[in-house]
């Protein structure tokens, strides 16, 4: 569901819920629970509540995986520094 | 959300055999991967990688295609707690080796990290939760985000 929600930028409950196999009233629980995680942000319009997903959160796991990509040319490196000795 | 997979590639002056000794044969395996030593079990399907200040990391073998493919399952991100890595507690390294000249290229891609954002997501709800009854409905949420995640 983050994956929709940043997909959409910004969306309500129903929105979620009409892009999903589940009810609205399991997106608005699970939407509860992912803000008290800290992963999305609640904002009063009226009379909606829009979600939006905290990039400060994505921007931390895109810097993590962006040390395993360097893990990984590391391990490259390796491997053809020991590949090419003779 | 998350990207699923990272990939990588390197080409190298020697020959496909070479290399695939050097990633498949455990007196190799612990000298790029982990820095204390590795334990590559072909015919069991398991390896197990070494690290000095990190401890000792499971790896499932998933396929060996002699001189073209390697791959394998494991879960140094979390730890699956002595459970069997698989799908969503794992991801999967894949090894593919293609002759280039009298070189060889060779290409990493780490994938599933969707599916383990997601248990995340899972685990996160089911620990603020005090109801039970949308622990399915969370695993349906889970598995569709799953598949919809770029």
């Amino acid at each position: 569901m983050l994956s929709l929600l940043a997909e959409r930028g910004e969306a309500t409950a129903t929105t979620l819920a009409g892009d999903l196999p589940v009810s609205r009233v399991a997106v608005v629980k699970h939407l509860a629970v992912l803000d008290r995680a800290g992963l999305v942000e609640a904002r009063r319009a009226g009379r909606e509540v829009r979600y939006t997903v905290r990039t400060e959160q994505l921007g931390a796991t895109a810097r993590w995986m962006a040390g395993l990509a360097s893990q990984w040319d590391a391990r490259l490196a390796a491997i053809k520094r020991l590949a090419e000795k003779t | 959300m998350t990207p699923d997979s990272i990939e990588r590639e390197t080409t190298i002056e020697a020959p496909v055999e070479r290399v695939w000794e050097l990633l498949t044969q455990a007196e190799h395996v612990g000298r790029w991967f982990g820095d204390a030593g590795a334990e590559v079990d072909r015919e069991g399907g398991e390896m197990v990688m070494h690290w000095r200040e990190h401890g000792s990391t499971r790896g499932r073998i998933e396929a060996v295609e002699p001189q073209r493919r390697f791959a394998y399952r494991w879960a140094p991100y979390k730890d699956p707690g002595g459970a069997e890595p698989v799908e969503g507690n794992s991801t999967l390294v894949e090894f593919t080796l293609t002759a280039e000249g009298g070189g060889t290229r060779l290409r990493v891609v780490e994938s599933g990290f969707a599916a383990l954002a997601c248990s995340d997501e899972q685990r996160a709800a089911n620990h603020a939760s005090n109801t039970e009854g949308w622990a399915l409905e969370l695993g349906e949420l889970a598995d569709y985000a799953a598949r919809v995640a770029v």
